[in-house]
């Protein structure tokens, strides 16, 4: 097991260094020079100078690389160029409203999935089932942020029990902060929840036709006994790489709703950087948000083998 | 003691089973024989209440003074597993792969509130013992993947033995398994019945396998038992006429073959084949697993030899060697002469072809059957002209209507399919065909026609077959000569006759001694 983990953070450290390069390239091989094209056309000489010294462009490409990767590393992400604030600072900020929203989302998505999904799969043909699978299908094909605008229009409107968008920030209180969120995370947790209830039950049906159901249930154990001891744990395994696939998507993907509901998250900071050319910015939240997926993989893959004892290699 | 009486089962209107009567008594074996279809494992799970559902069932289902076929749900989950249970033909996945053997012995004391929690490992340990898998080498802690076919069936049984049941029903607990492991596991069955008391009811294609184990047999056909005595008697009698033709068909020797000739066509030099196993260390050598080890052979003009050995052997390894598909180590083999090697050129492949086993997972299934006969054309580069003529005639050699040619596989029967197979592999006249297991999941009658069908061919056509399989009688029935293959060598070469009449290798000696047959007085009229 201990084996297995090593070698999983070892491939784990090889993809980061990767990724990192590949971003460096990238950034690079963008026509032109990086501080020219931040300043537009019309710059100055004098300032694009000044920009290039200020962004340490000046030094050999492999001290460049080295200096950024270093300052990632010490938490050093460079100083936003239209922010004029320290990057490491902005992404906090936001990380404080997308990763909390990631997880309000997902946490509900995997809550409403799993209890709907092994339903469906318990009545595979019937009238409920064939219900929650259009029920499901509606919840992927519907535009997310026209959901959103829906939530908005009952439950801030009409019924006035949330606030339309905006976050207050931490400091005025945990649950207040949560309520905020609640909204964008509910309109982002339902075609999520609709993908995992749907891989849920197929995966269920698939683990109820297994040879080892019929050992249970020639063991005296009943058909609910039976999904219970034996068909979760192994019908959990094709879910958990959704789940992890989920995450990484609503940690930075969430853009849409966070303009919706007026939040400052990360999926905001990267757009208005792209859109403002705040190169500095941009590179260190796409490699910061590269980490966070391939940190995601690690763990995923380090639950699989909680899961299914066959990847533990016994020595 | 357990009595089925009028037994019928029907789903929308299809009758499945009609008037089953068996009794099966305490401390006996009864054997339940019959062809894929017959009904056998419907009876079994009528037996256990775990029918398909839309089922109709009429009759009673006798134990001691229960009614099963009157009891509820819940009622039918106490029987289960502790008065009635039930072991299953594919023992690599009856167990679940997440649970440790231990837990899963464990749950059917537990599951019916026999022992606490400590008590049910304790037992659990000594039930697997008891079935031959001792703590030492075989703790509670070990998961299913870590054991063989023929110890996972072990842990089947103890979970099945553990609560002492009245019945132990057993739907081909050996089919999957190895000769030697097959006998082993029937023996341990047996031993099990003498000591505790309880039924066995034994299904089983195999005649052979009932001869040595069953008190009493009953034979199936269609739903229906059509024959049941005590086992002595019924083999010796034969009283129907169905019997008769089963056992004809599972001792079924072709006749008319070809004679061979002594042109070699398959020459297999010192063939070694090496797999990377996975490394132990990160940066250390991967350790390589040798398949195949110096293993040479040569296969004549018009020859059937046969190649026998377990699973795990090599020969299938051996056989993807020979059709080019993977490189060798070391050695060669050449196919009149030229080299097969995985780049050679694809006319050369035309050649040799090859019939697998599974003859549902061995065609596309969107394909047509015209287009999957015709497959093997693109070895030539272009179809010829005359493809759909050349097709015909090759379903026609094997016996099937020109019609089946627009039709798709999932429409034939599996011994049809079979015949695709051979007609996809005669398309090009190849000089040498790979039967690997071609007949091993073919039910007895259907398979003496394709025997009758191979031998005729041959002798037709005078191609050469390597013939792979497990089964020791359909190699003696059909080939030459016989290899004995084991742990990647051969260890036996010689004429099939003398082989199977005076083994010299102790391994072939073992294999052929751990096949079950029938006693020979018995099929004396």
């Amino acid at each position: 097991m201990l084996r297995y983990v090593l070698t999983r953070a070892l491939s784990l450290g090889l993809s980061l260094v990767v990724a990192s390069l590949v971003i460096f390239a990238m950034i690079e091989v963008i026509p032109g020079d990086p501080a020219s094209f931040m300043l537009g056309l019309n710059a100055q000489p004098e300032a694009v100078a000044a920009l290039r010294d200020d962004l340490g462009l000046n030094g050999s490409l492999v001290t460049r690389y080295l200096d950024w990767v270093g300052g990632l590393m010490t938490g050093d992400f460079g100083i936003s160029y239209t922010y004029r604030v320290p990057v490491a600072e902005l992404v906090l900020e936001r990380l404080q409203v997308s990763l909390p929203l990631a997880l309000y989302a997902l946490g509900l998505s995997t809550l409403i999935a799993i209890p709907v999904g092994m339903f469906a799969a318990a009545r595979q043909g019937r009238t409920s089932d064939y219900a929650i699978m259009g029920a499901t299908q509606l919840g992927i094909a519907i535009p997310n942020f026209w959901f959103a605008m829906l939530l908005v229009m009952l439950f801030a409107v009409q019924l006035r029990w949330f606030s339309a968008g905006g976050f207050p920030g931490w400091d005025e209180g945990f649950w207040l902060a949560m309520k905020a969120l609640t909204l964008p995370a509910v309109a982002l947790a339902l075609p999520q929840a609709s993908i995992l209830a749907r891989v849920m039950r197929s995966s269920l049906l698939d683990v109820l036709h297994q040879d080892y159901m019929r050992t249970a249930r020639a063991k005296g154990l009943s058909i609910a006994q039976a999904t219970r001891h034996h068909a979760l744990r192994n019908a959990l395994i094709p879910v958990l790489t959704i789940i992890g696939l989920q995450f990484s998507f609503l940690l930075a993907g969430a853009i849409i709703i966070e303009n919706v509901f007026f939040l400052p998250g990360l999926g905001r900071l990267i757009f208005q950087a792209i859109t403002q050319r705040d190169l500095v910015v941009v590179e260190s939240v796409v490699m910061l948000l590269v980490f966070a997926v391939i940190l995601v993989t690690f763990l995923i893959d380090v639950a699989y083998a909680v899961v299914d004892p066959r990847l533990r290699r016994r020595r | 003691m357990i009595r089925i009486e009028d037994l019928a089962l029907s789903i929308f209107g299809t009758p499945i089973l009609r008037d089953v009567d068996l009794t099966v008594a305490a401390g006996q074996v009864f054997g339940l024989v019959g062809e894929s279809g017959s009904g056998k494992s419907m009876t079994a799970l009528a037996l256990m209440g775990l029918l398909p559902r839309g089922m109709t069932t009429s009759g009673q289902i006798w134990l001691d003074d229960t009614d099963l076929t009157k009891l509820d749900e819940d009622a039918m989950c106490a029987i289960r597993g502790r008065r009635v249970s039930m072991i299953f033909q594919e023992p690599m996945t009856a167990l679940n792969p997440v649970k440790t053997i231990g837990d899963q012995v464990a749950e059917t004391l537990l599951i019916h509130g026999r022992a606490s929690r400590n008590d049910a490992r304790r037992i659990a340990a000594e039930k697997l013992t008891r079935v031959g898998l001792p703590q030492d080498r075989f703790p509670l802690d070990r998961y299913p993947h870590e054991l063989s076919g023929g110890q996972r069936q072990r842990v089947c049984i103890a979970m099945a033995i553990a609560l002492h049941p009245n019945l132990l029903i057993a739907d081909e607990p050996t089919t999957a398994l190895d000769v030697t492991t097959q006998a082993q596991i029937l023996d341990l069955l047996k031993e099990l019945v003498a000591e505790d008391g309880m039924g066995l009811l034994l299904i089983t294609h195999d005649l052979a396998v009932v001869a040595g184990m069953a008190d009493h047999v009953a034979v199936m056909r269609k739903g229906e038992i059509v024959e049941q005595a005590e086992t002595e008697t019924l083999f010796r009698n034969m009283s129907h006429p169905y019997t008769r033709q089963l056992l004809d068909a599972s001792g079924h020797v072709p006749d008319g073959q070809a004679i061979p000739q002594d042109t070699p066509l398959l020459e297999v030099r010192s063939a070694v084949r090496d797999y990377p196993l996975p490394r132990t260390h990160l940066f250390g050598p991967t350790p390589q697993f040798r398949a195949v080890d110096e293993v040479s052979f040569t296969l004549n003009k018009g020859e059937s030899l046969g190649l026998v050995g377990e699973s795990g052997c090599g020969k299938s390894t051996l056989s993807r060697a020979i059709l080019g598909l993977e490189p060798l180590q070391s050695g060669e083999i050449l196919l009149n002469g030229t080299p097969i090697a995985p780049d050679m050129p694809h006319a050369r492949r035309a050649g040799l072809q090859v019939v697998f086993q599974d003859p549902y997972g061995s065609f596309n299934p969107r394909w047509t059957v015209e287009r999957l006969v015709a497959e093997p054309f693109h070895l030539l580069g272009s179809r010829p002209l005359d493809w759909r003529d050349r097709v015909r005639d090759a379903l026609a050699e094997v016996g099937l209507d020109p019609d089946a040619m627009t039709r798709y596989p999932h429409e034939f029967s599996g011994g049809q399919r079979q015949r695709i197979a051979i007609a996809r592999a005669l398309i090009l006249r190849p000089e040498l065909i790979i039967l690997d297991e071609a007949v091993s999941a073919l039910d007895v009658s259907i398979r003496a026609d394709i025997l009758d069908l191979l031998a005729e061919l041959q002798s037709r056509h005078g191609m050469g077959y390597l013939f792979i399989s497990h089964d020791l009688g359909v190699v003696r029935s059909i080939t030459d000569r016989v290899l004995v293959m084991k742990a990647g060598k051969i260890v036996e070469d010689g004429a099939t006759e003398a082989v199977f009449a005076a083994p010299q290798h102790t391994y072939t000696q073992t294999l052929i001694n751990a096949a079950p047959v029938i006693p020979p007085a018995w099929k004396e009229a």
